[in-house]
């Protein structure tokens, strides 16, 4: 009983000092021992492989449709009057332009089925699916038992992932952030100086180092040379809360948020001791007056980090980028975009809130294959004269979206939760109609052209023939 | 040869539904992964308030309608068969189809699709068009965008060029001669089954991992 302590012992202290000092002690140094690397290499391997055994199984078994990534449905992306113009012209009476007729409820008869089948919106809130399988259950929809060989490859995955890797990445994140949590309250304690803000980014940055360790990840950048500045605002689309590690490995920044309780709040009011972060009461948030207020002096002040903001309001998965709230686009300030984009192959990172809370989702992220994602820092853009937030949020995400290869929404993400705007069908309605009206209104100023070019009829009712 | 794809087994009546509906298995797995997705919680069928949660389809002016045509009367729940029967309208007319007088007609005949946009109309399903049905299609579809007397003459002049025996309704015969010239090319949707190809596009984080298999 005794000697079953001791081993234990024995191993924990080994497992222990391993971790420390392969891969905690690198991390922090940002030094890579390239465990990593060939971690990657040997799973890219593996992939190809399932990849390829799945392709010839799949051609034996016939006709098993694989996923497409570009739809289902063959679409006419027509505007709607070039596509009831086209319902239109084949009519007898040739009123291309104008005047209702009963087919124009083809059109949004057909664009309504079309959003049954598929629409643009409800599938960004759920993962993307893959073009072949990657070996992890939770991503094996359609893709059925093909060869022993596979599925022994991928028990053994199962095995690596839950009993080796699983533990490891877990015991590297409660270190990171247990570090976190003393080493920015030690820092906290030292009095306002250079020092002391040295030695909070080295605080921040080491256990962010490690915590992405803890999750595998490998992190690329690009154009570094146009890394956020103190004083300015980073904005960067959103996946998940594994984006704040993601970014925070190649810089320091003033985070901005909810107060929460429990864990997140433990580490909340850790961290805003060693160096000044924005977070707000829920009440305050409420005020967007205030909220401006706050994040205008925080930007004002040149000594304190940029803030890291995320425009869309929530988590969307990765393969769109939906409207921007213009919010952050308003206090002035330079904007430092920033795309983020995961490689889905080796693991799924973005949170579906609906479907799983924080833990259960990072459990998922622990027993992924790894993290691997491209993260680009563009160019920094400042609002230009005569263009207001809106627009300027529209151009910061489109640029975002052009670099990260991303679809470029205008949906609200904040369509997860709430219904659609009414103001949307009227959008829809006004469309419609000016088609309709314009003829009429044609007709009509057709007809008070002839009554007022006669000049006995004096009492001719004179309409304004203002534009529509 | 049946497909051993678990997908299509856990569906009844698959072979029936592919044949009365025209849809390859591919369709219909897609099909039965979109009613899955929209029934979110799980219990088989859909309800109106499925429906309604696609954005784009709560912004469509006649969206309502659409979702009542899944519903017959009476029903609150649309089955996975109903809603690929519906879908079924849309598919593109079979050119090569043989005639053959004894069997039923295609659901996506031309007559079945005009009758589906019919229905659309003829909300008391009584086989005409009222003015008042006519009136009512046009406020959804206009909204506020025009007066009430701007939308009565134009429903009256709609009646007076379709409706040929002046008994001041449509009937389907009307319906059907005033949209005869349509090219309904503007009514069908085609599900891409998908690729063959696999293409396995894998993270170019080094240049010599840089691969693009296209198999």
């Amino acid at each position: 009983m005794e000697g079953a302590w001791e081993i234990a012992f024995v191993f924990f202290q080994v497992w222990l000092s391993i971790v420390v000092g392969l891969i905690m002690l690198p991390a922090m140094f940002g030094v890579s021992l390239g465990f990593t690397d060939i971690y990657i290499k040997v799973l890219v391997k593996t992939l190809e492989w399932a990849t390829l055994r799945i392709q010839r199984g799949q051609k034996e078994q016939a006709a098993l449709p694989s996923q497409s990534a570009n739809g289902i449905i063959e679409k006419d992306d027509g505007s709607m009057q070039e596509e009831i113009g086209e319902l239109r012209r084949s009519h007898p009476k040739n009123l291309a332009g104008g005047d209702f007729t009963l087919c124009d409820a083809f059109y949004f008869c057909k664009k309504g089925i079309e959003n049954i089948v598929e629409d643009q919106v409800t599938q960004r809130f759920t993962s993307e699916e893959l073009a072949s399988w990657n070996l992890l259950t939770r991503t094996n929809n359609n893709f059925c038992y093909i060869s022993l060989r596979l599925t022994i490859i991928w028990g053994l995955g199962v095995f690596i992932r839950y009993c080796i890797l699983l533990p490891l990445r877990i015991t590297l994140a409660v270190i990171g952030l247990s570090w976190l949590v003393i080493g920015t309250i030690l820092v906290g304690l030292l009095p306002s100086s250079n020092v002391k803000n040295w030695l909070s980014d080295l605080v921040h940055i080491t256990c962010y180092r490690i915590c992405a360790r803890g999750l595998s990840a490998t992190i690329r950048y690009h154009n570094k040379e146009n890394r956020p500045k103190k004083g300015g605002i980073c904005v960067a689309n959103h996946t998940s809360p594994i984006d704040i590690v993601i970014l925070a490995n190649d810089g320091c920044y003033a985070m901005v948020g909810q107060v929460h309780g429990g864990l997140m709040g433990v580490l909340q009011r850790s961290i805003v001791r060693s160096c000044p972060h924005v977070w707000f009461e829920r009440s305050e948030m409420k005020d967007r007056h205030a909220v401006a207020k706050r994040l205008k002096d925080h930007i004002a002040d040149k000594t304190k980090l940029p803030i890291l903001i995320f425009p869309e309001g929530t988590c969307i998965n990765n393969t769109s980028v939906m409207m921007f709230k213009k919010g952050s686009f308003e206090i002035g300030g330079t904007i430092y975009p920033v795309a983020i984009k995961y490689d889905p192959q080796f693991g799924d990172a973005f949170w579906n809130s609906a479907k799983y809370n924080m833990v259960s989702y990072l459990l998922r992220m622990m027993t992924s294959w790894a993290i691997v994602c491209n993260v680009w820092y563009l160019p920094p853009m400042t609002r230009q004269d005569g263009e207001d937030a809106v627009q300027f949020a529209n151009r910061v995400k489109s640029a975002i979206a052009h670099q990260g290869g991303l679809v470029d929404l205008s949906w609200d993400g904040g369509l997860k939760r709430e219904k659609v705007k009414e103001s949307l069908k009227e959008e829809q309605q006004k469309m419609y109609s000016s088609m309709i009206i314009g003829s009429d209104f044609n007709e009509a100023s057709l007809s008070l052209l002839l009554s007022v070019s006669s000049p006995d009829d004096p009492s001719a009712p004179v309409k304004g023939s203002g534009g529509l | 040869m049946g497909s051993t794809n678990s997908t299509l087994l856990k569906i009844p009546n698959v072979e029936v539904l592919m044949q009365e509906t025209g849809f390859s298995p591919a369709h219909i797995i897609r099909l039965h992964d979109r009613f899955k997705a929209l029934d979110k919680e799980g219990r088989g069928h859909l309800c109106p308030h499925d429906f309604g949660a696609i954005k784009e389809l709560a912004m469509n002016p006649i969206g309502d309608r659409i979702i009542g045509a899944f519903f017959s009367p009476g029903k609150e729940t649309v089955d996975f068969h109903t809603f690929v029967k519906i879908l079924a309208h849309f598919r593109p007319v079979d050119k090569d189809r043989p005639k053959e007088p004894n069997s039923p007609e295609p659901i996506n005949s031309r007559s079945n699709k005009l009758k589906f946009a019919f229905q659309l109309y003829d909300q008391d399903k009584d086989g005409k068009i009222s003015r008042d049905e006519l009136l009512q299609v046009l406020r959804a579809m206009l909204g506020m965008q025009v007066t009430d007397e701007q939308l009565e003459s134009i429903a009256d002049r709609t009646i007076q060029e379709a409706d040929l025996d002046r008994d001041d309704t449509i009937s389907f015969e009307e319906f059907r001669k005033a949209c005869k010239h349509k090219r309904f090319t503007m009514f069908r949707f085609c599900i891409r089954p998908g690729e063959r190809k696999l293409m396995l596009t894998l993270c170019h984080w080094s240049s010599e991992l840089q691969d693009q298999h296209e198999l």
